[in-house]
């Protein structure tokens, strides 16, 4: 039995009629982090006034010809080699022949029979903390479009060439996934290690990383069934949202007796339904041949050692490694991996101190903060090393907890040192005997009513510290106090 | 005014040099005769004027000894390659307004060189035929005719335009391409010597594609010198042709100084069993002779597969068009035919805009690209591609160059083969292994036929070795009969 029909599948969708199982498969079509395009000298940069990104190449003016841009390579390997790839020394760019206004040459230029990158591996953990395997077929270069407007006048389509020519990397996965979740943790697994790698930046709301899904539905054990493609889906989300629709239209279809037909469907983001766009009778005949313009790219095992050096520690290893180094639990490492910038803001607030401490400063507050204030980690106006500087005064008992989140507050407005706030505003616990002592005894003459209480049910303890601590306001260290109310009430 | 006629590259570098005449006096010579020559259709689009203000600024680099090596030299462009303000139609429809706002590599490489264009030459539509009758311009009249006959005949093609136009004198040096034959084939029709350099030595960057693995620039002059004079200006490494060849231009006026006893000159069998007419069979005959007598070894070659050269060419080529074409769909730039939606925007654009031939070969690319056909036709091409060129590299183990006729025949009569696109295909038999093994050749004049047209030589040499070419080139020159010049039937008084 191939891996691909197991008779113990991870996720079912339950029937009357019986157990189904869906199988999804994905295309990613993530832009490549370069300054200019697959095969002109224009910029690849987003935006930009309509057509001021054209260069003669990218108009497909007479005569042109395409030069491969060294980078947008250099870029693909360095995806196959985050993706524990094969990389294929030897590749070759094909022309893929349509008419469509929005494709100037009438061709986009890929790699259908040689492609640069061969199969790899991308592990996600899901939600229960167990790991999948989710093999990578290939991933090929391949020429983006330009993009058409019909909604600007009744009559005409315009045309804006400004993407027509940037570099893609299709990355194709096996048909290893079984549910819209999985689905969605690998995309977010993929443009983390693309983003690691700096070779994608991931945005999708800028059509950066956009996905076709192939979803088929089967009864477990079975062969695979028949598949329909959802082209271009642009948000995590809308994967969900679109194999959710998708799978459990096929399972309708299928219950009431119609076959799937292979087709090519749309997701409408407005209604949530997927429809169809063209059965595979009207499927192109994209006629396939070898790019005569271009030479097949023969990369040296020398460039590819250049680049497996510049390679960063990916999430997979960083996360190992956080657990090892810093004793965190898989949860806690994830969150610092799936993004590189908040692992490298931990491990400075983490020199020398408690990671525990650390990371809960960094998932709680710092993280609802800029949430809230809609700012990146890197812009955050709390330094890793001032948040560090917060945690040791809490260590040495300069800040009791709650005192430590009325500091953080004002460090995310002044953007001042925890220090330096503390000294400024006198912020700093009262750990000294006598003056607790006193307020202690202020609070028990205030109250002598509830200390016959107390003696009776020591729970009203607690009563008497929070008095105490609101009485200084705030500074008072709680287990001084909570010692001396003891002491004083005679527990 | 002065008499072109007796001009050619050479000797005009020289006159310029020594001051006999100015580039202005000959820019003004060209442009009468041209006028005059209406009859031939030879130039799509002329730019007199430009001409005569860059003839100025060269008489005076020329007085201030900062004249470049063909500094005020006229010079015919084929209408395949895009002139910078110039109206560069490819000879079709589809391009009839098209203007582009950049230069090829090879034009701006002569412009740089100091030469004058004096216009636009005709050519078969986007360099689709043997015959110059595809142009959109319609049909290119070839200079000679037949010894007491008027009928017209091809100039031959597809850079029948340039052909046309060196032979009756309208420019000494024309830029053509040659994808299966298009330079050789018409200087053979012509009585000029048309250059086909190794693929990847002239720069395409630049020049309408017509099959982007074959297509190749290079010159069609008076004589052999002048190639290697004109390739010295055309050649060099492009970066922006990924297929361009970063080899160094060598110095091929050189050629001149050395001696071809001792060498040897291959005569492939195959070639041998081909449909020739019997002038040109023994033109061949006699031209063997010649080396013999030069102390050149002749040896008997076999090039078993180019007797598939044919229909593979007539695969790759077509294929490769189908999809360089694509492109004039009537959306950016050059002829649109409105339609109520886009497929029948780009349905009627392109009906109107190509003519016949490009049409054929346009649905017979996508056939053989097809899916079902890909593997029969176009990959089997290939194969049969890269046996032809093992072939030749076989050869050229064992001789420095190999002689064939250029053509079968000579040039033959406007509307004769039209009709007949297999009888047309078939003129480029003895051209099209070259392209497909992506080797240098030449044509060169080598003696008229019993009718007093025009033959042509082939010399073929291993890739990047065109100076061989010149080598032995210049021994047909030398060895022919005396080849007069057309007589100046067409001239307008």
């Amino acid at each position: 039995m191939s891996e691909n029909n197991n008779r113990n599948p991870r996720f079912i969708i339950e029937s009357p009629t019986g157990d189904w199982e869906v199988v999804i498969g994905l295309e990613i079509h993530a832009q490549i982090t370069s300054n200019s395009k697959l095969f002109s000298g224009s910029s690849a940069s987003y935006g930009g006034e309509p057509m001021s990104h054209v260069s003669l190449v990218d108009a497909a003016m007479p005569g042109m010809l395409p030069v491969i841009n060294k980078q947008c390579v250099r870029q693909a390997v360095k995806t196959g080699l985050g993706l524990q790839a094969e990389i294929n020394k030897y590749s070759v760019f094909d022309r893929k022949n349509y008419f469509y206004p929005d494709l100037p040459q009438g061709y986009q230029i890929s790699q259908f029979k040689h492609p640069i990158v061969g199969e790899g591996i991308v592990k996600v953990t899901l939600k229960d903390g167990s790991d999948i395997y989710v093999r990578i077929e290939r991933l090929h270069l391949e020429q983006d479009a330009g993009k058409s407007f019909h909604d600007i006048d009744p009559q005409s389509t315009y045309i804006d060439l400004n993407r027509s020519g940037v570099a893609l990397m299709e990355i194709v996965t096996k048909p290893d996934l079984r549910s819209a979740e999985e689905a969605k943790l690998f995309v977010t697994k993929l443009r983390t290690i693309l983003r690691y790698l700096e070779t994608c930046d991931g945005n999708m709301e800028e059509g950066s990383l956009r996905a076709d899904i192939n979803v088929s539905v089967r009864r477990p054990g079975d062969e695979l069934g028949t598949r329909c493609e959802i082209k271009n889906v642009n948000s995590i989300k809308f994967i969900g949202m679109a194999i959710d629709y998708e799978s459990k239209r096929q399972i309708d279809e299928i219950e009431s007796g119609n076959e799937i037909s292979q087709e090519t469907r749309l997701f409408d983001i407005s209604t949530g339904k997927t429809r169809s766009m063209r059965s595979k009778e009207e499927a192109h005949d994209y006629r396939y041949f070898p790019d005569p313009d271009l030479l097949p790219l023969n990369l040296s095992q020398d460039f590819i050692d250049e680049i497996v050096k510049e390679l960063p520690e990916l999430p997979d290893d960083k996360k190992d490694r956080l657990m090892e180094q810093y004793k965190l639990n898989s949860y806690d490492a994830d969150i610092l991996v799936s993004d590189k910038k908040y692992a490298k803001y931990f491990e400075v607030v983490a020199k020398g101190r408690d990671p525990k401490l650390s990371v809960n400063w960094i998932s709680g507050e710092l993280f609802s903060a800029l949430n809230r204030l809609s700012l990146d980690i890197d812009q955050s106006p709390i330094t890793a090393d001032n948040l560090g500087e917060l945690i040791d005064l809490i260590i040495d008992g300069t800040l009791s907890g709650r005192l430590a989140k009325d500091v953080f507050e004002i460090m995310l407005e002044t953007q001042k040192s925890a220090k330096l706030i503390v000294n400024e505003q006198g912020m700093s616990q009262i750990t000294d005997e006598s003056s607790i002592e006193k307020l202690v005894d202020k609070i028990i003459d205030e109250n002598s009513d509830k200390v016959a209480q107390a003696k009776e049910k020591p729970k009203m303890v607690g009563w008497f510290v929070g008095q105490v601590i609101k009485e200084s306001q705030g500074k008072a260290n709680p287990s001084k106090v909570n010692e001396l109310v003891l002491k004083k009430i005679g527990l | 005014m002065i008499d072109v006629r007796v001009l050619d590259l050479s000797s005009i570098r020289d006159s310029l040099k020594k001051g006999d005449f100015t580039s202005k006096e000959l820019v003004k010579s060209y442009i009468e005769r041209i006028e005059g020559s209406s009859k031939l259709n030879t130039y799509n689009t002329t730019t007199f004027e430009q001409a005569l203000d860059r003839a100025e600024i060269s008489d005076g680099k020329i007085k201030k000894n900062e004249a470049g090596p063909l500094e005020g030299i006229p010079i015919g462009i084929k209408d395949l390659f895009c002139t910078q303000g110039v109206k560069t139609t490819a000879s079709s429809k589809i391009l009839e307004n098209f203007i582009p706002s950049y230069e090829s590599t090879v034009t701006e490489n002569l412009f740089k060189s100091g030469m004058i264009m004096l216009g636009k030459l005709s050519n078969d539509e986007f360099a689709m035929g043997s015959s110059n009758e595809t142009s959109a311009n319609g049909a290119v009249v070839n200079p000679w005719r037949s010894r007491n006959s008027e009928k017209e005949l091809v100039p031959g093609g597809s850079s029948g335009g340039s052909s046309a136009a060196v032979a009756a004198s309208l420019c000494p040096l024309a830029t053509a391409t040659d994808t299966g034959g298009s330079i050789r084939q018409p200087a053979a029709f012509t009585g000029t010597v048309g250059l086909k350099p190794t693929y990847g030595r002239c720069s395409r960057w630049g020049i309408v594609a017509f099959a982007s693995s074959l297509d190749q620039a290079g010159p069609i002059t008076k004589t052999v010198r002048d190639s290697a004079l004109a390739l010295q200006a055309m050649a060099g490494y492009d970066n922006k042709d990924s297929t361009s060849a970063n080899i160094e231009v060598e110095n091929f006026e050189n050629y001149r100084n050395s001696n071809l006893n001792g060498m040897s000159i291959g005569i492939p069998k195959e070639f041998e069993e081909l449909d020739l007419s019997l002038d040109i069979r023994q033109n061949w005959e006699e031209a063997i002779q010649w080396y013999k007598e030069a102390g050149v070894n002749i040896k008997s070659i076999n090039l078993p597969h180019c007797k598939y050269a044919l229909p593979a060419y007539y695969i790759i080529a077509p294929a490769e068009a189908s999809s360089n074409l694509a492109r004039y769909d009537g959306v950016k730039y050059g002829k649109r035919v409105p339609g109520e939606d886009l497929d029948s925007l780009y349905k009627r654009t392109r009906a109107e805009g190509f003519g016949d031939e490009v049409k054929r070969r346009i649905l017979m690319g996508t056939y053989v690209l097809s899916a079902g056909y890909y593997d029969a036709y176009y990959l089997k091409a290939q194969k049969v591609r890269r046996l032809i060129h093992e072939d030749f590299l076989e050869a050229f183990k064992t001789v420095d160059a190999i002689l064939t006729p250029t053509t079968p025949t000579t040039a033959f009569g406007i509307g004769e083969n039209i009709s007949d696109p297999l009888k047309m295909y078939s003129n480029d038999i003895l051209t099209v292994p070259v392209n497909l093994a992506g080797l240098p050749a030449i044509s060169i004049p080598s003696g008229l036929d019993s009718s007093g047209l025009p033959m042509g030589i082939q010399l073929i040499t291993n890739h990047f070795d065109e100076k061989s070419l010149f080598k032995f080139g210049r021994l047909i020159e030398e060895s022919r009969v005396n080849i007069e010049m057309p007589t100046d039937w067409w001239i307008k008084k």
